[in-house]
């Protein structure tokens, strides 16, 4: 793990990350961890109906990259996207109040957990339908280039998709218009249950990008500063007009592939689970030892005054009328 | 008025909206230096650049999603896919994507995309170049479908479509692109969802869509030797329908043949039908007749094929047959 092929460049460096971007990022790592621990609870309370695919334990991966990307960026995020969002700037109120269907939620209640956009922040949507945001990350990445725009596209994606064909059709479309893409695979080792192993004969899913003429990149997804560098790298590599790259950030989800039922954690090995739970993210961190306790104190306050302002605005939204079950299917 | 073919009434539209709007581009299979498999791009790339006439790879779900993509961002392009048989490698970014992010993500995105591609048979070359499948789109809500019958009305739809703030599909038709017809110099635009009725009759109105469009008029000419008035109508677009002109020539008429070249099963002719029970039965005097493929794959012998598709004499024969009280 942490090995690189096909950048020259050692990961890892941190007296070069300014203190402002520290901050950021453990901020990002622990507003994501408390809204899905809180959405987890909420979701045990009948608050919030269908669903979650909780993001706990991949924090490192949406924090880290998201933090190498400007504001006007892209995001293309999936099914297990609370993270991507929150990391890119979303509203967590706003998301809170679209998790349990209400009116101020993102989407009005349409969208849910699987579907969060903000495209005032460059969150150009999350898809119920794994490997569906390759393709359009493509797109708004070209879109980028023939608007003459240097804004770069993070497409975010899981191990699974990488095992759909839009994965090859979009490498490869990228890779020959030289597109402004970073493809970000978080191989969180299970495609729902199906584990790795069963499901790709490489090492590295990083391995395949060489077949489509980009840079693959294989990073330790449960350090930030990682993610964060390796993002950083693809990220003015792209913004160069140099074309795409693809980072697969090796991970673990925590609560299974929605909510760890008790049947899927018998899916799991305990030592395999017991491992991924001793590297948590937020833990590997602040072992580095680089942000003070005060600032750490700090930052999960304020983290707790934001959750609990997200839990009472989303509870006291409305719920949509019924009849707008029919409204802006068309512009 | 001169006349130009279907052909070039699309290629003019494309170019006419590529100069207005620089945001307009294309991106499909073999649309750049060979023209496209149909000759609809001929020459827009020498115009226009590689940049705006972007020849694709064979990969259709990057093709339709790299549309949906940019569509998002603020730019206006028109995807071809080469065969609509094709589209089925590309159904969930038309049908999952492009139809559902406005809605989905509660209005805050819009996917101002055309998805062109041509439909139907009669040219033997079997099961997977062959199909209409237009009414798979019409199912969906979120898309709009288009499916113009002449170069006049294929060259202000497809106007109207790139300029349009949905995801529309746009049906053209293998054995229209040489049929030419009258098209004005000037600039003018048909709206999306209104359709025309191409003949006044008043004994029947014959229903029907893009190429059973022109054999309805050859049936309706041999009918009017035999006293037989026919109305032909042609909605133009599936999605909006036009219901109301639709309504309107069966409550003069009494009669109504709906005849589509899809199957017949949950189909084009399926759906009118449907409307005209709904909204015109005490207009009726006979059961409404549909005219529409078997439940069969396109198969490619010729005498298979006819076999299939509706001929102008099974329009002929239906419409004696309702004016008679025969059925």
């Amino acid at each position: 793990m942490g090995g690189l092929v096909g950048m020259d460049v050692e990961a890892g460096r941190v007296e070069e990350i300014p203190r402002d971007k520290l901050l950021q990022l453990y901020r990002s790592m622990v507003l994501i961890r408390r809204f899905e621990d809180k959405a987890y609870e909420l979701f045990s309370q009948n608050l919030i109906p269908g669903t979650l695919h909780l993001y706990a334990g991949q924090e490192a991966v949406a924090a880290g990259v998201c933090g190498a990307l400007r504001s006007d960026d892209y995001v293309e995020s999936t099914h297990r996207g609370h993270g991507h969002c929150i990391a890119k700037g979303a509203d967590v109120k706003r998301m809170m109040a679209e998790l349990m269907g209400k009116r101020d939620g993102y989407c009005k209640g349409k969208g849910g957990s699987m579907h969060i956009a903000d495209f005032n922040v460059g969150i150009l949507g999350a898809e119920g339908i794994v490997g569906a945001g390759l393709p359009i990350a493509v797109g708004a990445a070209l879109s980028c280039k023939l608007r003459g725009l240097d804004r770069v596209v993070a497409c975010f994606f899981g191990d699974g998709a990488a095992n759909n064909g839009t994965f090859g059709e979009s490498l490869n479309m990228a890779a020959i218009w030289k597109l402004p893409v970073v493809f970000v695979c978080e191989n969180n080792l299970y495609a729902m249950s199906v584990p790795y192993f069963k499901a790709f004969a490489v090492e590295n899913i990083a391995d395949r990008a060489d077949g489509y003429g980009l840079p693959g990149v294989v990073v330790d997804g449960m350090d930030v500063l990682k993610v964060y560098q390796a993002a950083e790298m693809a990220v003015k590599r792209a913004r160069r007009g140099e074309g795409p790259t693809l980072i697969e950030c090796k991970t673990y989800r925590w609560r299974g592939h929605s909510r760890l039922k008790s049947h899927e954690s018998k899916l799991y090995s305990p030592e395999e689970y017991d491992q991924w739970r001793k590297r948590d993210p937020l833990e590997v961190f602040k072992a580095k030892g680089l942000l003070s306790p005060g600032d750490i104190s700090a930052i999960e306050k304020e983290v707790e005054t934001l959750i609990g302002e997200a839990v009472e605005y989303a509870l006291n939204s409305p719920y949509p009328k019924p009849e707008e079950a029919v409204e802006e299917i068309y512009v | 008025m001169r006349e130009i073919t279907y052909v070039e009434a699309l290629r003019e539209a494309l170019r006419e909206e590529m100069l207005r709007d620089e945001r307009v581009f294309l991106l499909g299979e073999d649309i750049g230096p060979y023209g496209g498999a149909f000759t609809v791009t001929k020459g827009l790339i020498e115009e226009f650049g590689p940049e705006r006439v972007r020849d694709t790879p064979i990969s259709e779900s990057a093709i339709v999603g790299a549309a949906v993509g940019a569509a998002i961002t603020g730019m206006r392009p028109v995807a071809e896919i080469m065969f609509g048989d094709l589209t089925a490698l590309a159904m969930d970014q038309i049908c999952n994507q492009a139809a559902k992010i406005h809605y989905m993500f509660g209005g805050q995105a819009s996917c101002p995309m055309v998805l062109r591609t041509p439909f139907g048979g009669g040219v033997n070359i079997a099961e997977h170049h062959s199909q209409s499948l237009e009414a798979w789109f019409v199912h969906v809500p979120g898309l709009k479908v288009v499916a113009p019958s002449t170069p006049y009305d294929a060259k202000g739809l497809l106007k109207s479509s790139i300029r349009d703030d949905n995801p529309v599909i746009f049906c053209e038709h293998k054995q229209l692109y040489r049929v030419k017809g009258p098209v004005p110099e000037e600039e003018y635009l048909v709206p999306i969802g209104s359709g025309e009725v191409k003949r006044v009759g008043e004994d029947v109105t014959v229903i029907a869509t893009m190429w059973m469009v022109h054999k309805a008029l050859k049936a309706a000419d041999m009918l009017a030797e035999e006293g037989i008035k026919v109305e032909v109508l042609d909605p133009r677009t599936l999605n909006p329908l036009d219901k109301k002109l639709i309504v309107e020539s069966v409550m003069k008429t009494n009669r109504a043949v709906v005849v589509s070249e899809d199957v017949k099963t949950c189909g084009i002719t399926a759906e009118i039908s449907a409307v005209i029970v709904e909204e015109a039965f005490d207009y009726l005097d006979a059961p409404v007749v549909r005219i529409a493929n078997p439940d069969a794959p396109i198969p490619f012998s010729p005498p298979l094929e006819n076999y299939v598709i509706p001929s102008e004499e099974r329009i002929v024969d239906a419409v004696r047959k309702i004016v008679r009280g025969e059925v």
